[in-house]
C-alpha cells in the first residue's frame, strides 16, 4: 500500500482506548440447521465507529439483530459493565423501519422513549423534553406534525436516527442505514451519525453496503462472509482489492482519491493488458 | 392536526418542536370536552324523550337534587321521579357502559392485531361470549366463582375460546388482516350455529327470553344490571387505559417494538384479555349489540387522531354517545314496541363497514 492510504486513515483513531462499550464472544445464530453467524468475536470501543462490511446474506443484519435480543444466539453479548444489552442501552435504526399511516414525527419519536416509561406508559416531561431536543438537534422542528408515512427517503431515514437517539443508548446500531437514499442524502445521514458520535460520545456499530463511505466514516471495519470474520483491523488493511474481489464474487479497486479510499468495481474495457479479466 | 402551513426548510426552534411534542403526547383535550358535552346533551335528551315526556328543567332539578348537599326542588311528580331513576337513567347509564365497553374493545383489538377491521363482533367475540351467556341463562349453569357471577364467566370463557381460534386460525392462514377476519367469520358461525342449538332445546318461553335477550337490548329495570358491569368497566378500562401507549408501540411492528423495549406478546395477552373480558360483560348483560367496536374508533381515528393514546380514551366517549343516542330510536321509533338497539347498531354499521373497506383496501394501520 502506499504511504498515502496508510496516513489518511489515521486521523480518526481514537486516542484513548477505554472498557470496550460492547463485546461479543463466539457469537452464532442459525435457522433451521443452516448457521448464519458462525462464531464472531468483536469489540466495539467507546466512542468508536465500527463497520461491518460484507455481502449479501453475510450475516451483518443477523448479527445485529442478536445484540438488540431479535435474533436467538449462543454465546455472550455483553456492554462494558457484563449486562446483557437491553432496549435503553442499545438503538438499532433498522434497514426497512416501518412507517405507520397517520403517525406524526414528533409522535414517532416519542416511541424512543418507550423502555424508559413507568408502569403507567406514561411520558414524563423529562420524556417531551429529550424527544424536543432532539427534533431540533437534527433540524426536524419544520417535520414535527407531518405523517412519517409521507416523508422521503432521507427525511424518513433522519426520523428514525432522532428515534433512535431519543432512545439516549451509548450504543448506536445501524444496519444499512442509506441503502434507499440517494447519494447526497447517504453522505448526509453518515456524517449526522459521525457528528452525533463526537458530540455525544455515541459509540456506532453499523452495517454497510457502501465501501467508500466505510472507508471514510469508520474506525475500524469487520469484514464478514458466510458468517465468519475473515478480515478486520483499519480500513486501509481491510480494504484489499483481491480480499474484497473473493469475498464479494466480482473484480474490486481500491483507489485513493483525495486521500480517501474508494472502491470500485473493477473497469472490464480498460485498456490495460494485465488488468483485463480473463 | 395540521393546524399551521409549515416551512419547507428546516429550521430549529425550540418552542416549535416542543409544542408539537405537546400535540403528539396530549390527549386532544379539546376532543374529550366537546365529546363530553355531546355524551350530556345526547343523555339529557334520551332522558327527557319517550311515552312520558319528562321536562328538561324538571330533569335537571331532579340530578341536582339528588347530589348530596344540594337541595333543589325539582318540580317532577313522584311517578315522574320513579320513571327518571328506575327506568330511564338505569337504561341511559347501561348503554353509555355498554356502548363505551365496546368502543374501547374494539380500538383495543384493532391496536393489538394492527387490524383495522378488528371488532369484537367480528371476531367472533360477541358471538362465543353468547354462547356462553345462553349456555348459562337457558340451561341455568352455575359457574358462578367469588365476586364472579354465572353470566360474565361463562361469557368471558366463550369470548376467550372464540378469540384464541381467531388468532389461531390467522397464524395457519399467515396472519393478514384478511385471514384474521375470515376465522373470525368462522368462529362467528360456528359459535352462532351452537347458540341456535341450545336455544332449540329449550323450552319456548325460555328461548323467546334468550332469544331478546341475543338481540342486543338494553330493556332493563332497576340498576342491578349496572352493577353487574360496573366493576369490569373499571377494571377492564383501566388496564386498557394503561396500554393505550403499547398499542401505538406495536404500530411499528413487533421487531421494532421489541427493540423500542416492548414486550409485544405479554403486552398483546394483557389487552386482548383485558377486551375480552370487557366484551363479555357487556354482552352479558345487552346481547350481541354489532358494529359498535368498528365504527366508533374509526370515527375516532377520522375526526381526531390516528394515536391510540387518543383513540382508546375517546372511543369510551364516543361509543358511550353513539349507543345511548341510538337506543333513543330504538325505545322511540317503534313505540309503543320497541325495536332491539343491535338491529339499529347493524342498519348504521354495516354500511359503515362497507365504506371503510372501500377506503382502505385491507391497509393496516
Amino acid at each position: 500500500m502506499s504511504p498515502v492510504l496508510t496516513a489518511s486513515t489515521q486521523g480518526s483513531e481514537s486516542a484513548i482506548r477505554s472498557a470496550p462499550a460492547l463485546s461479543c464472544r463466539d457469537v452464532r445464530v442459525s435457522f433451521r440447521d443452516q448457521e448464519v453467524v458462525c462464531g464472531v468475536n468483536l469489540e466495539l470501543d467507546t466512542g468508536q465507529w465500527l463497520g461491518i462490511i460484507g455481502p449479501n446474506g453475510a450475516g451483518k443484519s443477523t448479527l445485529l439483530r442478536s445484540i438488540v435480543g431479535l435474533a436467538y444466539y449462543s454465546g455472550a453479548i455483553a456492554l462494558g459493565d457484563g449486562r446483557t444489552p437491553a432496549a435503553a442501552d442499545v438503538a438499532l435504526v433498522p434497514q426497512a423501519p416501518i412507517m405507520p399511516k397517520g403517525m406524526t414525527v414528533a409522535e414517532y419519536v416519542l416511541l424512543g422513549r418507550t423502555a424508559h416509561l413507568g408502569w403507567l406508559a406514561r411520558e414524563s416531561r423529562a420524556d417531551r423534553e429529550i424527544a424536543s431536543s432532539v427534533l431540533n438537534r437534527l433540524e426536524l422542528t419544520a417535520f414535527a406534525d407531518r405523517f412519517v408515512s409521507t416523508l422521503s427517503g432521507g427525511e424518513a431515514q433522519q426520523v428514525v436516527v432522532a428515534r433512535a437517539l431519543a432512545q439516549q443508548c451509548p450504543v448506536l446500531l445501524l444496519d444499512e442505514p442509506t441503502s434507499a437514499l440517494d447519494l447526497g442524502h447517504q453522505v448526509s445521514v453518515l456524517e449526522l451519525v459521525d457528528d452525533l458520535r463526537r458530540t455525544e460520545g455515541l459509540s456506532v456499530l453499523a452495517a454497510m453496503h457502501d465501501l467508500s463511505a466505510a472507508a471514510r466514516f469508520a474506525d475500524r471495519l469487520i469484514l464478514i462472509d458466510h458468517g465468519r470474520i475473515v478480515a478486520e483491523g483499519r480500513p486501509a488493511a481491510v480494504l484489499q482489492p483481491d480480499l474484497l474481489s473473493a469475498v464479494y464474487g466480482t473484480p474490486l479497486t481500491v483507489q485513493p482519491i483525495d486521500g480517501e479510499l474508494v472502491v470500485l468495481p473493477e473497469p472490464r474495457r480498460r485498456a490495460k493488458p494485465p488488468k483485463e479479466a480473463p | 392536526m395540521a393546524d399551521a402551513s409549515l416551512p419547507t426548510t428546516a429550521l430549529p426552534d425550540a418552542d416549535a418542536a416542543h409544542s408539537a411534542v405537546r400535540r403528539a403526547f396530549g390527549m386532544s383535550i379539546g376532543a374529550a370536552v366537546v365529546g363530553v358535552v355531546v355524551l350530556v346533551a345526547v343523555g339529557l335528551f334520551s332522558a327527557t324523550s319517550g311515552a312520558a315526556g319528562l321536562p328538561v328543567k324538571g330533569v335537571l332539578g331532579a340530578l341536582f337534587d339528588w347530589v348530596p348537599l344540594i337541595g333543589v326542588d325539582s318540580s317532577l311528580s313522584t311517578t315522574q321521579e320513579n320513571i327518571l331513576f328506575e327506568i330511564r337513567l338505569p337504561r341511559l347509564v347501561l348503554g353509555m357502559l355498554v356502548g363505551g365497553s365496546l368502543g374501547v374493545a374494539g380500538a383495543s383489538y384493532q391496536g393489538v392485531f394492527r387490524n383495522p377491521l378488528a371488532d369484537p363482533y367480528l371476531l367472533g367475540v360477541s358471538a362465543g361470549a353468547g354462547f356462553g351467556a345462553v349456555l348459562a341463562l337457558g340451561f341455568g349453569l352455575d359457574l358462578s366463582w367469588g365476586p364472579f357471577d354465572t353470566v360474565p364467566a361463562a361469557a368471558f370463557a366463550g369470548a376467550l375460546v372464540a378469540v384464541l381460534a381467531s388468532m389461531a386460525i390467522a397464524r395457519g392462514g399467515g396472519a393478514s388482516p384478511a385471514t384474521l377476519l375470515l376465522g373470525g367469520v368462522a368462529m362467528a358461525a360456528l359459535f352462532s350455529a351452537a347458540q341456535t342449538y341450545a336455544i332449540q332445546q329449550l323450552n319456548e318461553t325460555r328461548a323467546r327470553e334468550v332469544l331478546s335477550w341475543l338481540f342486543g337490548q338494553l330493556n332493563t329495570t332497576g340498576w342491578k344490571q349496572v352493577g353487574l358491569l360496573l366493576p369490569y368497566v373499571v377494571v377492564c378500562g383501566v388496564v386498557l387505559f394503561i396500554h393505550r401507549r403499547h398499542l401505538d408501540v406495536l404500530r411499528v411492528g413487533d421487531d421494532e417494538a421489541r427493540s423500542l423495549g416492548l414486550d409485544p406478546a405479554r403486552s398483546r395477552l394483557v389487552v386482548i384479555v383485558a377486551a375480552s373480558l370487557l366484551t363479555a360483560a357487556a354482552v352479558s348483560v345487552s346481547g350481541l349489540i354489532a358494529f359498535v367496536g368498528l365504527v366508533v374508533p374509526h370515527i375516532v381515528r377520522l375526526l381526531i387522531s390516528h394515536s391510540y393514546r387518543v383513540i382508546v380514551p375517546l372511543s369510551a366517549l364516543v361509543g358511550a354517545t353513539f349507543l345511548a343516542f341510538v337506543d333513543i330510536g330504538a325505545r322511540t321509533l317503534l313505540a309503543p314496541s320497541e325495536l332491539p338497539v343491535g338491529v339499529i347498531t347493524a342498519f348504521v354499521g354495516a354500511p359503515f363497514f362497507a365504506v371503510v373497506l372501500w377506503r382502505d383496501r385491507w391497509s393496516t394501520t
